[in-house]
């Protein structure tokens, strides 16, 4: 599914260079749960990023599903973000003057499906997360959690074989942040590929597979063969 | 798609009310500004006569001082010398041609009720109807034969007609001007070329005669202009015989000529006119002799006044300072929404998609500045009404039209993308892990 191999990323600014990832190798499966977690600054989000296509990486190779992407162009990017990988942020972002069935369609917009096939998918996902009743609220009219539940069917909205979530409980209680996690985890049951960054360890620990970043490499993991020999 | 941008642009100028508000009332003040100077320019260069422009020709032959030009350095003078203007009037070279001056005259109603009133009049000759297309409500022109015998006979307007015949065919009834007995051959419909341009020597915006009669009645009445007239030397002697044998000019002639080869040898006559002038001790000066058509002769006399150029110049200069204005006002908009678009960059926009995104919004932005610039040009239009006050010419100065109407808006939308350009380059720049970074 994801294959890094040797990836760094360097953020030149003029007075320092920060290498956020070096020699960054990592193998996830199809239909893996992994888990991200390092101290603050390590190159968590960076990795998320360049895994997400929302950065290139300044050196080595990524393969997602099979295909090289380091050498695609922009808008080779954005489709394959649209088609393939769903986003789960801390703060949710969700869009405040859209109304949970248009922040949901937003995807669907960029992937051009007609009407009825947009208005099938949002109905289906926005059930999913347990929100049918609130289709028509903005925003500001739900509670963090119901926030992020919605992120998460705008996520799965597309059907994505890959989802990148960084931090999406960091901002909600324990109640709450338990509420999606089981989401996620019953996501990954139907085979979606999930990488999420966390810093509570024991929501890291219900994944199935844990890493561990500092100074943006990979330091320790669970027993990888692929890992281990990338190391 | 373009729907979506569509209620995304409407959103978004909802979700920024006072930044909106800014943006169209920059666009509109812009385009009203403009506008206000470009309708007044277009009512005063607005072609008269479209039909018939480019056919009719108005004469000048250099009769003129031959120590010093007539106008400027080089020009013929205005206006034609009765000898002149009779001698090329007779002459018929023309298809068709009309000479012409304005006169008072004093019409005196049958009616003893009622009182004499002063009218404006034109004397001129049969064709005059013919070439500039005149609408009549009853009868019409009178026909030559009625000039060469000097006939009594009277063209009147509507208002005339309405006053002395109560708006009835009066058609061979009887107007009588400073004593004497008119037959009524025809009532013009309301006719108002504007500019004037049968005769620009007086004012460009002037109404049209009242009363129309022929030429060989009022110098048979010998009846002088009240318009312009100009001499460069003295009449010889007092009296209407030395004045009208004089090189006094205070005529217009048109002639009707059709494609360039009958303008060629229009032209040819004019010089052999010329040439048997110069053989008589006239025409001192080199030939010069001119033919414009009714736009080329509106350019001449530059009824566009040289200070609306200036004016629009200001104006186009306003509007620009607008425009930079909305750029900033845009560049603002699209850096607070940094984080939206940073995220549809994340779901899968492509920077196109955020392109056509922006510039459907400042296109409907420039709509309703386009609309509101509508209103704002009217404002400007009735302030200038009341800076000159009411007349005529200001009323017809400061008429709006579907033309302007639909280029104001088209100019907003315009004025409105190009504003948009930069900023919208701006934001399809905006990296879309610029979102998760700002965490
Ligand atoms: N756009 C950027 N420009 C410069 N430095 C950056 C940028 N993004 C991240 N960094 C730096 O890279 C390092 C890793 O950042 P990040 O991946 O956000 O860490 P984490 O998510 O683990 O907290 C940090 O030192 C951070 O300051
Ligand atoms: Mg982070």
């Amino acid at each position: 599914m994801l294959n890094m191999k040797d990836i760094s990323k360097v953020y030149r600014t003029e007075s320092v260079e920060t290498h956020a990832l070096r020699d960054f190798s990592l193998h996830v499966e199809e239909g893996e749960f992994v888990s991200v977690t390092g101290p603050s600054g390590s190159g968590k989000t960076t990795f998320l990023n360049v895994a997400g296509l929302l950065e290139e990486s300044s050196s080595g190779i990524y393969e997602l599903d099979g295909r090289d992407v380091s050498s695609l162009n922009d808008n080779e990017r954005s489709r394959l973000r649209n088609e393939k990988i769903g986003f789960i942020f801390q703060s949710f972002n969700l869009i405040p003057e859209l109304d949970i069935f248009d922040n949901v369609d937003v995807p669907l917009r960029y992937r051009g499906f007609g009407n009825a096939e947009r208005k099938k998918r949002i109905e289906r996902v926005i059930d999913i997360v347990g929100l049918g009743s609130r289709i028509k609220h903005l925003p500001s009219q739900l509670s963090g959690g119901q926030q992020q539940r919605v992120a998460i069917a705008r996520a799965l909205a597309g059907e994505p074989r890959f989802l990148l979530a960084d931090e999406p409980t960091g901002n909600l209680d324990s109640e709450m942040a338990e509420s999606v996690m089981q989401l996620l985890e019953s996501i990954n049951a139907e085979g979606t590929t999930i990488v999420m960054v966390t810093h509570e360890p024991n929501l890291a620990q219900r994944a199935r597979r844990n890493i561990y970043v500092r100074d943006g490499q990979l330091e320790e993991a669970v027993p990888d063969l692929q890992v281990a020999a990338a190391l | 798609m373009f729907r979506y941008y569509l209620k995304l642009g409407l959103l978004s100028i909802r979700r920024n009310p006072a930044l909106s508000a800014l943006m169209i009332a920059a666009i509109a003040t812009g385009i009203g500004a403009c506008m206000t100077i470009v309708n007044i320019e277009y009512v005063m260069g607005s072609n008269p006569i479209p039909h018939r422009s480019d056919v009719l020709y108005y004469v000048q032959v250099d009769s003129w001082d031959p120590n010093e030009a007539a106008v400027d350095v080089d020009r013929p003078p205005r206006q034609l010398t009765y000898t002149d203007g009779t001698a090329l009037l007779e002459a018929r070279e023309a298809r068709r041609q009309v000479l012409s001056y304005m006169t008072w005259r004093v019409v005196e109603p049958e009616d003893s009720e009622q009182l004499p009133f002063q009218v404006q009049s034109r004397s001129t000759s049969a064709d005059f109807f013919p070439m500039f297309d005149t609408p009549f409500v009853y009868g019409g022109g009178w026909d030559k034969s009625a000039d060469d015998n000097g006939e009594y006979v009277v063209v009147i307007n509507k208002e005339v007609n309405e006053t002395l015949f109560g708006g009835e065919d009066s058609v061979g009834r009887t107007v009588i001007m400073n004593g004497d007995r008119y037959r009524v051959s025809g009532v013009l419909d309301t006719w108002d070329p504007m500019p004037k341009f049968y005769d620009l020597n007086n004012q460009h915006f002037g109404e049209v005669e009242e009363v129309f009669f022929p030429f060989s009645v009022s110098i048979a009445k010998e009846l002088s202009s009240n318009g312009n007239t100009n001499c460069w030397k003295a009449p010889d002697s007092n009296g209407w015989e030395a004045f009208k044998n004089s090189e006094c000019v205070w005529m217009q002639l048109w002639v009707e000529l059709h494609g360039a080869e009958e303008k060629q040898n229009y032209l040819a006559f004019l010089d052999a006119y010329a040439e048997s002038q110069k053989a008589l001790g006239r025409f001192a000066r080199p030939l010069n002799n001119r033919l414009n058509n009714v736009t080329e002769w509106m350019e001449i006399e530059g009824v566009v006044a040289d200070d609306v150029q200036v004016l629009l110049g200001l104006a186009v200069l306003f509007l620009a300072v607008c425009l930079l204005n909305t750029v900033g006002l845009i560049l603002a908009k699209v850096m607070r929404r940094a984080g939206d678009i940073s995220l549809r960059r994340a779901l899968g926009a492509s920077r196109r998609a955020i392109f056509v995104q922006y510039i459907v919004e400042a296109g409907v932005v420039g709509l309703v500045g386009g609309f509101m610039g509508i209103a704002m040009t009217w404002l400007g239009l009735q302030g200038i009404r009341g800076l000159f006050g009411q007349s005529r010419m200001i009323d017809h100065l400061v008429q709006m039209n579907w033309t302007m109407i639909l280029a104001a808006i088209f100019l907003a939308v315009m004025a409105a993308l190009a504003a948009a350009l930069y900023p919208t380059w701006r934001a399809c720049r905006i990296q879309p892990a610029a979102l998760l970074k700002a965490l």
